[in-house]
């Protein structure tokens, strides 16, 4: 990071090189680099490389921010995304739909106006400034709690990113509670220092109880598919059902997604560092803060399951008294006792401290973005452990109906219920996908690749702290424990679905021979009818009467049972059938069928013909 | 159909009307159960034939294959076993005889409310009126249906068919052709002045003898059947063996289609077992050609045709057969195998053209040289 690029290249020379600066005069350029200037340099580490990506990334940050803060305010989200194109003119924001006046910028970017409105919390008016305008400023940094937000830079880098390429400030409207005043406040950020400066402040009138409005505008370009604002809106949607959603698009359309679960989900307890997981310096932290503590106290104290003898053991393993004050723990010490904390057996983190979508309510999500699939199902994993860090993962399928059938299976991914849109070739989701082996589950697999089959498959894994590969948050890293969870959960729900589309083609060829046997039918009436000189309705009746017990047909066919504890997936099975079975059909009496079959019912195992 | 005049019927005419009626009747009662009705079907498959020692003849085992019209694999068939039975049905109650290709048109017609036919093509019915003959334990022509007639006799023989009274020894060069239904109620020998019988495979060596007159030298009677024999022929021999106690003869080419030929006749048929003991003839003598000929007659290469792969293992499965295991078949085959060709009946004619006339049959005949 030193700052010697000035200095211009001299040629080869056989003289020892003359001295081009001295220490003093070095250090008259070194001076500190602020978060702000050297994410100015680095945007593209934060998800800002190019226009398309910016839009994406801001819409997302505000949003993670508002679903965040609801929840832990206790709120059922209502949110508002709207995206406008923005004309060029300073100040001025273009109407719905009114095209720009000048040409497009940079990689077909024009200007956009981000604007993200919810219902939350509020923010405290002397906080609006840092958190909307300073990097490196939140609340959720400094503690092990599963959230959107990890990091505290998103909103206020977007707010950057908006002010480079626009001159823009960020404006922001919070309303704490009704009664209250709201606050309108136009921020800029001081690359230099750091710090927000507030550009204009007022008072204004919001018919909102309470919530915060975050308005942006940026120099972006606006796209569909997968990597688009509207595929993550979508997404976004079905891993929190608990959300009311309208998204307003840059043309001007009208989404809304209602709510579909009046169930905010369990507050994620926060948890402290468990001793499998902790980095060293983060240890080093831990001891230095300690004021005053014994190594031990802080190994009790601090740690996330460590009892008074587990702490004994950790000080034993690592050769270090346990009364030493923890401030004086350094060098080797610290390394042994890092090492023994890795070393030693203690419980698993509490899994309180993860709070997954749940079976039920995942199903409730895919069907709010998938109305017309033939069936849904899930699998919630129980809570598992990598590096100390208590994870969930969750899978959830839906099959079949309008999803386009010869292609291969979508896969949506997602952590802490945040889409993750991009880089799915390097992503430990995707990887866990492409490893099951669907042929098991009844549907063609191409080798190595994803099942061809009209599905989409959405992954989530829930955890205090998901290794991302990038601080883009884009992807998630390969740790074994990860990816065998997220096969094991695949799997359950692969089993689930197999039972599912077993008992399709069972009814389908049940169907078949029904009408089978009702064709022929007739022709053997009319020969009995024929030979035993009796009227035909007479010889045809016993057949049709007959015909139940040995067709055994959709509607009491249990899809159930062979399927263990299926229950995430059993309300919709039946509501399956009744897609499947449109026609009304009289009950029939399954009693004599099961005699003829052969024994007892398996579900979706029950394959036998007569 | 009660209104119509219902022609004479005979007692074999009523007693299969009841066994198609009760047929019919087992079924209307097992599906009034709420059973699954079905018809019992003895299996025509090598499996479940057997040959009878005592009688030397092919019998059809019990095996029997459960016919349900409630399976999703056999509905059709039933179906169709119904049509063919109400088919047979009408046929006898209108005192009438079709054959069996009509029995296809007949029973055919399409579906109601789709494309599909109740019969596709006269393979499909061929077999199901088999399939009813052993069903209900009827005979082809009990159900009033016969095969293409295909064969002819002429001979020193007189009989009488349907009434009229035909002397085979007075048909010209084309022969009497022979029923495909030749039972007793229909077909009486009035008069026969015949030796024996010779059968010969190939309608060609039927003329080269028929021009020949060697039927009229020799006091027999000469039958073709054009290769396989047809039921009708089958059971005109055995009536002949049998009522008029004279032996018969079979002139086949030298090879293992011929050696086939011979075998149905005298034990019967593994499709046809059931019929057996009206058809076969287990006395019937295999006159020739014989493999060991090409010497006993100077032939020369000229007549020789070479095995095919096919022929060798058609050899070989025959010496398996129960009936071929006489010393004299074994030799006879294994001298058809160590020759590595086949012959042809009308490789005589390297000789002469009435070579077979003159000298071949009659020598044989000298010589008691056959197989039986």
């Amino acid at each position: 990071m030193s700052k010697k690029a000035e200095t211009e290249s001299t040629p080869l020379a056989l003289d020892p090189p003359k001295r081009r600066a001295t220490a003093e005069s070095m250090a008259a350029r070194q001076r500190e680099i602020s978060v702000s200037e050297f994410f100015t340099k680095n945007r593209h580490l934060l998800g800002f490389d190019n226009p398309a990506k910016a839009l994406l990334t801001t819409v997302k940050e505000a949003v993670d921010n508002s679903l965040d803060a609801c929840e832990e305010a206790g709120i059922l989200p209502d949110l508002l995304v709207e995206i406008r194109e923005v004309a060029p003119a300073p100040g001025k924001p273009s109407n719905e739909g009114e095209k720009p006046d000048r040409a497009p910028g940079p990689g077909g970017a024009s200007r956009f106006r981000v604007i993200v409105e919810d219902n939350g919390p509020g923010v405290v008016k002397p906080q609006i400034p840092k958190i909307f305008a300073k990097l490196l400023y939140g609340s959720k940094f400094h503690r092990l709690k599963q959230s959107r937000g990890q990091q505290g830079i998103g909103i206020s880098a977007a707010g950057l990113y908006g002010q480079l390429t626009t001159g823009k400030p960020v404006v922001i409207t919070s309303k704490t509670g009704k009664g209250r005043p709201a606050f309108q406040i136009h921020l800029r950020i001081d690359t230099k220092r750091n710090q927000p400066d507030v550009v204009q402040d007022e008072t204004v009138d919001w018919d909102k109880d309470h919530g915060t409005r975050v308005e942006i505008e940026l120099l972006a370009a606006y796209r569909g598919g997968r990597t688009g604002v509207q595929e993550y809106l979508e997404q976004t949607v079905v891993a929190n059902p608990h959300l009311a959603l309208t998204y307003v698009s840059p043309k001007g359309e009208r989404l809304e997604f209602p709510r579909v679960s009046g169930e905010l989900p369990r507050e994620a307890h926060e948890i402290k560092p468990h001793p499998h997981g902790v980095e060293l310096g983060m240890l080093h932290m831990m001891l230095q803060d300690s004021e005053g503590k014994t190594v031990k106290q802080v190994l009790v104290d601090d740690f996330s399951r460590v009892s008074p003898a587990v702490a004994t053991q950790v000080c034993e393993l690592a050769k270090v008294n346990p009364r030493t004050p923890a401030e004086r723990v350094h060098g080797e010490e610290l390394e042994r006792l890092h090492k023994a904390l890795g070393e030693v057996k203690v419980m698993a983190p509490p899994a309180t401290a993860v709070v997954p979508i749940g079976e039920e309510l995942l199903i409730e999500g895919l069907k709010r973005r998938f109305s017309r699939a033939d069936f849904y199902m899930s699998t919630t994993r129980p809570p598992a452990v990598y590096r100390g860090n208590p994870f969930v993962v969750e899978v959830g399928l839906a099959y079949g109906g309008e999803l386009p059938p010869e292609e291969p299976a979508e896969i949506m991914r997602f952590a802490n219920r945040v889409p993750l849109q991009y880089q799915p070739k390097s992503c430990a989701i995707s990887e866990s996908v492409y490893q099951t082996n669907w042929r098991g589950y009844e549907l063609q697999q191409p080798k190595g690749g994803l099942p061809i089959a009209p599905m989409v498959i959405v992954v989530h894994l829930a955890s205090v702290w998901v290794p991302f590969t990038s601080e883009a948050k884009e992807a998630v890293a390969h740790y074994d424990e990860l990816l065998r969870e997220m096969k094991l959960a695949i799997q359950e729900c692969g089993r689930k679905l197999a039972a599912h589309l077993r008992a399709r083609a069972h009814a389908q060829r049940e169907q078949m021979r029904r009408s089978l046997f009702e064709k022929y039918i007739p022709e053997v009436a009319r020969s009995l009818s024929e030979i035993l000189r009796i009227p035909k309705e007479t010889t045809e009746k016993p057949f049709y009467k007959a015909l139940p017990t040995f067709v055994r047909v959709a509607d009491d066919e249990p899809v159930k049972e062979g399927n263990g504890k299926a229950d995430g997936a059993a309300a919709p099975a039946q509501e399956t059938k009744a897609r499947l079975e449109p026609k009304t059909r009289k009950k029939k009496p399954v009693k004599a069928a099961k005699g003829r079959s052969g024994g007892g019912k398996k579900g979706g195992e029950q394959l036998t013909l007569l | 159909m009660a209104t119509q005049s219902k022609p004479k019927k005979s007692d074999r005419d009523a007693v299969t009307l009841s066994k198609i009626e009760k047929l019919a009747r087992g079924i209307f009662g097992e599906v009034s159960k709420g059973k699954n009705p079905a018809v019992d079907i003895r299996t025509r498959t090598l499996s479940n034939v057997s040959f009878n020692e005592k009688r030397k003849i092919i019998e059809l085992g019990d095996r029997a294959q459960s016919r349900e019209f409630f399976n999703a694999s056999m509905a059709r068939k039933f179906m169709q076993t119904l049509l063919v039975a109400t088919g047979c049905k009408t046929l006898i109650d209108e005192g009438k005889t079709i054959s069996i290709r009509q029995m296809y048109y007949m029973s055919k017609h399409t579906l109601k409310g789709s494309t599909e036919n109740t019969f596709e093509d006269q393979d499909e019915s061929d077999p199901i009126i088999e399939d009813l003959e052993v069903g209900i334990d009827a005979l082809r022509e009990e159900l009033h249906l016969f095969a293409n007639r295909r064969g002819s006799a002429v001979g020193r023989l007189v009989i009488e068919d349907s009434g009229d009274r035909i002397d085979l020894s007075r048909m010209g060069r084309g022969g009497w052709s022979i029923p495909s239904i030749c039972e007793p109620e229909v077909l009486k020998f009035a008069e026969c002045r015949a030796e024996f019988v010779l059968f010969v495979e190939k309608d060609a060596i039927f003329s080269r003898l028929n021009e020949d007159a060697f039927w009229k030298k020799h006091n027999c009677i000469l039958m073709t059947s054009l290769g396989q024999a047809t039921r009708g022929a089958r059971r005109l021999l055995q009536r002949m063996s049998n009522e008029l106690k004279i032996p018969v003869y079979v002139l086949v080419d030298n090879d293992p289609w011929g050696l086939y030929i011979y075998s149905v006749l005298k034990q019967g048929s593994i499709n046809l077992a059931y019929e057996s003991m009206r058809m076969a003839l287990p006395s019937v003598r295999f006159l020739g050609m014989s493999a060991l000929d090409y010497n006993k007659f100077a032939l020369t290469p000229a007549v020789k045709i070479n095995l095919m792969k096919e022929d060798i293992a058609r050899a070989e499965q025959m010496k398996a057969y129960p009936w071929f295991k006489d010393k004299k078949w074994q030799a006879e085959i294994d001298a058809l195998l160590e020759n590595g060709f086949k012959m042809e009946v009308d490789g005589f004619l390297t000789k002469s053209i009435s070579f077979i006339t003159e000298e071949y049959i009659p020598k044989k005949l000298r010589d008691r040289d056959y197989l039986q």
